[in-house]
């Protein structure tokens, strides 16, 4: 199919008829910050800037239900309790429109953990099934923007099924997926004209060469295990940092989770919740020993994870796609990229193992 | 294991039999309420299940009896923290679920036709235990089987009911030890580690397999390599902290290893390859 063109004027045609029958994730401003919430008719969707948060929630709920219970007695026997149990799958057809490509490309990170030939997270994999990304590229990078260091580009498709590209009065809409073709047979779409064509391309090479240098994060993969067991170096890297776990709640790519129950009388549910690996509890035994007891041991686990064990584990890809949040919205200002650099750079402490 | 259910979702079981093994540790035999489930229920020795006690939640353990005997599966369970605890209050007849079979098992096709030395301390028997049941009905396999087990005092020893057995068979060797002199008390008296060089096991063609307390396992791996077993023929298995059981939700890595799908059993010189993370 050949490339589409939406003009300004035309967004919330084309948005409306998105949202027929499913829900449509757009970015809008709330108490200050950019953020996903369902479009509806009046929504001013924000598309000059990166959202705060990423549309994490669309597959993957910062809060879900994985299961129903409840136990019952039997009449005859009020000694014996029956229990019964209930998967509780929950997967609404679903548009993210205006996420950047680093939001689109984070999933693909959970993918190969959530959806794999041994495991399925079907919670996961049917939210995925049944959501679109329609991307729209940058033009403009933020200062804290790094995702042609880990792979990706400011106008990357991966992981996105439409790419909106902007020119001249709009965007030039291409279909990236199969699915993606379905949503552009839209009227509130026209065939692009060559010069609309022509300036995407133009934007999007802008685009990449407006970008910061990007640096190799390859070889810390062998190094961040190297100084594995350099905890001066880790002290000093995660010296400022307040444990608060924004970073991971504001990834993209940290999919990390715990599951509670909660039972009123004799009812109730199994749930999920994102949790952080920043936190004190994330890995703390009944018995009182914590594996990783201080903060340094934390932020070792979360860099190294994202930058040694991953691409270790799936052969190449860097669980990090470079969108800067946990750099920008830092209350203390940890770096992941300076974090990564002096891992690079500086000589390893050797004083073996404790 | 079919790769297409939900890992989620825990099969219901109901409690046959509640057994006081120690002032804090109660074993729970119990079958899954659907009987072809139970009938074709496969795993192998050291894997491990997930208990729930759904509204207070889940905890990973050991199946602690072997898959040569499917009466019912056996898990043995001290008190320590919330499931634990709510764990305790049950009753035969009382629903649970389990998510089971989980993690990795005991290499024990490539120890056929060795020596075992098993070194079990307080609860970290349990798993030994369903090794050396499965190695005892399949007997021809192995060469000598020997036990070391070990607890505080005769109060904290599990398995109570296995013992005489254990100690009168003739195609095996056990040696039990408290910490200190205890009345009635007619075995050893003191730590494994000393003991285990005192009993002086021969590292030729030999597996040793050991678990136990954190402070246990580091002086039985000093002595056994005083012992001169090298660091493959050491095997032990570890616990962390776990939820989703099935490599997921990112707690219990050391490094590019998860203890839940990678382990929990690992040789000595597994773990020395890993970040020291323990």
């Amino acid at each position: 199919m050949s490339a589409k063109y939406l003009a300004q004027g035309d967004l919330s045609a084309w948005l409306g008829a998105l949202a027929q029958g499913r829900r449509v994730l757009v970015p809008v401003r709330e108490n200050g910050a950019v953020v996903f919430r369902p479009y509806g008719p009046g929504t001013k969707p924000v598309l000059t800037r990166q959202a705060d948060s990423p549309p994490k929630e669309s597959v993957f709920p910062s809060t879900e239900r994985l299961m129903e219970f409840s136990y019952s007695k039997d009449a005859e026997n009020l000694g014996k309790v029956a229990l019964d149990i209930k998967e509780t799958v929950n997967a609404p057809a679903t548009v993210v429109f205006g996420g950047r490509p680093c939001d689109a490309r984070g999933f693909t990170v959970f993918d190969r953990v959530y959806d794999t030939k041994t495991i399925r997270d079907p919670y996961y994999a049917e939210r995925r099934a049944s959501t679109l990304f329609v991307t729209l590229a940058c033009d403009t990078p933020e200062t804290t923007c790094f995702c042609n260091s880990v792979g990706s580009s400011p106008v990357d498709a991966d992981g996105s099924d439409v790419l909106l590209t902007p020119v001249d009065g709009g965007w030039l809409v291409e279909a990236v997926s199969e699915r993606g073709k379905a949503l552009l047979d839209a009227p509130a779409l026209k065939d692009a004209t060559a010069a609309a064509q022509d300036q995407a391309k133009a934007a999007k090479e802008a685009a990449e060469a407006a970008m910061p240098p990007a640096w190799d994060a390859a070889p810390a993969a062998a190094k961040l295990l190297e100084k594995f067991d350099d905890m001066g170096f880790w002290d000093d890297v995660s010296a400022k940092c307040i444990s608060c776990g924004a970073c991971t709640y504001l990834c993209p790519t940290c999919y990390c989770f715990t599951v509670t129950d909660e039972r009123s009388g004799m009812k109730g549910e199994r749930i999920r919740t994102w949790d952080t690996c920043m936190s004190f509890q994330f890995t703390l035994e009944a018995s009182g020993h914590n594996p990783r007891p201080t903060k340094a041991h934390r932020l070792k686990n979360r860099v190294g994870h994202k930058f040694s064990y991953y691409p270790d584990i799936h052969k190449g890809p860097i669980a990090c796609c470079g969108c800067g949040r946990c750099i920008k919205l830092c209350p203390v200002s940890v770096d992941i990229r300076e974090i990564v650099r002096l891992a690079m750079e500086l000589p390893t402490a050797t004083a073996g193992k404790p | 294991m079919t790769t297409m259910m939900n890992p989620y979702l825990p099969e219901i079981a109901t409690v046959l039999e509640v057994i006081q093994e120690t002032p804090n540790i109660k074993t729970f035999r119990v079958v899954l309420n659907n009987k072809d489930r139970m009938a074709k229920f496969k795993y192998e020795p050291g894997q491990v299940g997930q208990l729930s006690v759904f509204g207070v939640g889940e905890a990973t353990f050991v199946i602690n009896s072997p898959p040569t005997r499917m009466e019912y599966l056996q898990f043995s369970v001290m008190l320590t923290g919330e499931v634990t605890s709510m764990l305790h209050t049950l009753s035969p007849g009382d629903q649970v679920g389990v998510r089971a079979p989980l993690g990795n098992w005991f290499p024990y096709e490539s120890m056929k036709g060795k020596n075992i030395v098993f070194v079990g301390g307080g609860i970290g028997m349990a798993p030994l235990r369903t090794l050396l049941l499965f190695m005892l009905d399949n007997r021809k396999d192995y060469k000598n089987i020997s036990l070391l087990y070990g607890a505080r005092s005769p109060e904290d020893m599990a398995f109570k009911y296995d013992l005489p057995d254990w100690s009168t068979r003739k195609d095996m060797t056990t040696v039990l030890t408290i910490d200190r002199e205890a009345p009635g008390w007619e075995h050893k008296v003191g730590l494994i580690p000393n003991v285990l060089l005192e009993m002086n096991p021969s590292p030729k063609k030999t597996v040793a397999i050991t678990c136990g307390p954190p402070i246990m396992i580091k002086f039985t791996l000093q002595a056994l390599k005083k012992l001169g077993f090298e660091d493959d023929q050491i095997v032990t298995t570890l616990e962390k902290r776990m939820k989703c059981g099935v490599g997921i939700c990112g707690r219990c890595n050391i490094g590019t290893k998860y203890v839940c799908v990678d382990g929990p059993v690992f040789t000595y010189a597994q773990l020395k390859e890993l970040p020291n993370e323990l």
